[in-house]
């Protein structure tokens, strides 16, 4: 299951972007921010906690289950008084939910957030990027595993030279996506797709942003 | 010093009006549109290249009195770009200065900091000012530099850099199209000989053979052992291969290497060789070192030459190829 995966602004932060708001009212969200522990119930109620603290008037504060979908804009519906009561939205859900929300509403949405990286959980508190939608798959040269997201500098024609006993030269923690192919494919017996020469990449097979409309 | 004589008078290379359209792009022959550093190559002796860092920022003075001091002893002198992701007077403009001071340059171009089209405008323009050989590397990351918040490029590669540099000697640029004056360049690369695991690092290195590259330069080495056994599985490939020397300035800096740089591997025995030499004479000790290994590289036939990186210690480049038997020229 693809999750967001996000981090909490410093207070500091939050606080300078909520300088010129007094009153506010708190949104969460019930899926991928609840699994991250940066937007769910607990958090929410933490912040409401914090800015009443730091001298704010929060309206009031909900969860929203899923906040980037667009029928969110209901959930929203039944808090509309303490809402128009605010001077602003504190949206404490990745940038989907931000700018769904922010759609739906007149009132200034502020992110409590930073959407770092669109991944999945490996393990309990452990997430990775898998997929960086390049639109130009060659999962099927690399053994499956994609080097334009997980090699560091997105090489197609791996090894860079700064790889380390199997390691990432940004980080000894971090394995060397090229090492992991050259296992694969050798497991696998496909060397052959590893020594192919990989052309320069479309970067503009989808201009971004991004989008797509089903014709009918 | 004869041979540097000959080589000083045609030092000044014709200028390219409208340069002809280059062959298959595959081994060229040695002495074509005065491709001074691929004959030297070819010619058959011993070759020695060693490299300049720009400064940081425009007071020039150390790097052209570097470039003074190492132009005639050594058949071509790199000029880095960027080097460790550290932002730096550009690699092109050093090239220029070396060319400008009468020596041979090799032209360091990374694929961090530029897009293609970039890269080939580069390629052109290094092109126009008689700047000849270009080393294609993929770059550092930018996060190991002095501005981790930046962008890093990657839109080419160090293959595809080195396949675009044959493309536009074809007449054409990556997009296809056609180039009103073309180049040439004697294109080469590097490879990381003691590379763990090895031979995802010899898988690459084989694609930039492939993709053109003619001469490489290696990363440091010290253990001539497994140097050798390198240049028996890389021999056959007929690329020209240089082998990096990298200079010791103390056993610490040995340690830290081991540790912190991927594919440097000093030998406990060269370690304890650097622990023997005197307080205040290390950098001496270093020297000695570099010097007998340049000199076993050389009696022994192993490779082409080598390239002496000496990461700011240039002053003691000339002692080093003294004590290689290499000074006064590399003629032999």
């Amino acid at each position: 299951m693809i999750r967001s995966i996000t981090k909490q602004k410093g207070m500091e932060e939050i606080l300078g972007l909520l300088e010129s708001f007094q009153r506010l009212f708190i949104v969460g969200c019930g899926t991928c921010v609840t699994l991250c522990r940066t937007g769910g119930v607990q958090e929410v109620e933490e912040m409401a906690r914090r800015l009443g603290k730091e001298g704010k008037l929060v309206t009031g504060t909900m969860v929203i289950p899923v906040a980037c979908d667009e029928i969110s804009q209901e959930a929203l519906k039944e808090h509309e008084e303490p809402i128009e009561q605010a001077h602003a939205l504190l949206v404490m859900t990745c940038a989907f939910g931000v700018q769904t929300i922010g759609r739906q509403l007149q009132i200034p949405v502020i992110p409590a957030l930073d959407t770092l990286f669109i991944g999945k959980e490996r393990g309990i508190g452990i997430f990775e990027e898998v997929c960086t939608q390049c639109g130009d798959c060659i999962l099927g040269e690399t053994g499956g595993l994609c080097p334009v997201t997980n090699c560091h500098k997105g090489l197609v024609n791996g090894p860079c030279g700064g790889t380390n006993n199997g390691k990432c030269e940004i980080d000894p923690d971090k394995d060397c996506a090229w090492t992991l192919i050259y296992e694969r494919l050798r497991a696998q017996g496909r060397l052959d797709r590893m020594r192919r020469f990989q052309p320069p990449r479309n970067h503009q097979v989808c201009p971004r942003p991004g989008r797509m409309t089903i014709v009918q | 010093m004869a041979r540097l004589a000959g080589a000083a008078e045609d030092r000044s290379m014709p200028q390219a009006e409208t340069a002809v359209m280059a062959s298959d792009g595959s081994k060229k022959g040695a002495g074509e549109m005065g491709l001074r550093f691929r004959e030297i190559l070819h010619s058959g002796r011993f070759v020695v290249t060693s490299e300049i860092g720009p400064p940081k920022g425009t007071n020039l003075e150390k790097m052209i009195h570097h470039i003074e001091l190492l132009k005639d002893k050594v058949d071509a002198l790199n000029v880095t770009d960027h080097q460790s992701s550290v932002m730096r007077y550009p690699s092109i403009g050093g090239a220029l200065l070396v060319k400008e001071h009468g020596g041979e340059p090799i032209l360091q171009m990374t694929c961090r900091d530029r897009n293609r089209l970039a890269l080939q405008a580069d390629l052109l323009f290094a092109y126009s000012r008689g700047i000849r050989n270009v080393l294609c590397l993929t770059g550092d990351s930018v996060v190991v530099g002095d501005h981790k918040e930046a962008k890093g490029v990657f839109d080419l590669d160090s293959c595809q850099l080195l396949r675009a540099i044959r493309t536009l000697e074809k007449g054409k640029d990556l997009g296809g199209n056609d180039l009103d004056g073309a180049v040439e360049f004697c294109a080469g690369a590097i490879v990381t000989p003691e590379a763990k695991p090895l031979e995802p690092q010899l898988i690459k290195f084989e694609k930039k053979v492939e993709a053109g590259a003619e001469f490489i330069q290696t990363q440091a080495v010290y253990d001539l052992d497994n140097f050798w056994r390198f240049m028996e599985y890389a021999r056959p490939f007929g690329v020209k291969i240089l082998a990096g020397i990298i200079l010791l300035t103390s056993w610490r800096m040995a340690e830290y290497m081991n540790k912190n740089v991927p594919g440097v591997f000093v030998p406990q025995s060269l370690i304890e060789e650097m622990k023997t030499a005197p307080k205040g004479k290390a950098v001496e000790k270093g020297v000695e070192i570099a010097g007998r290994m340049i000199r076993t590289l050389k009696e022994g036939k192993i490779c082409d030459g080598v390239h002496i990186m000496a990461i700011g210690r240039e002053e003691a480049v000339p002692e080093i190829l003294r004590e290689a038997g290499l000074e006064g020229g590399t003629g032999g």
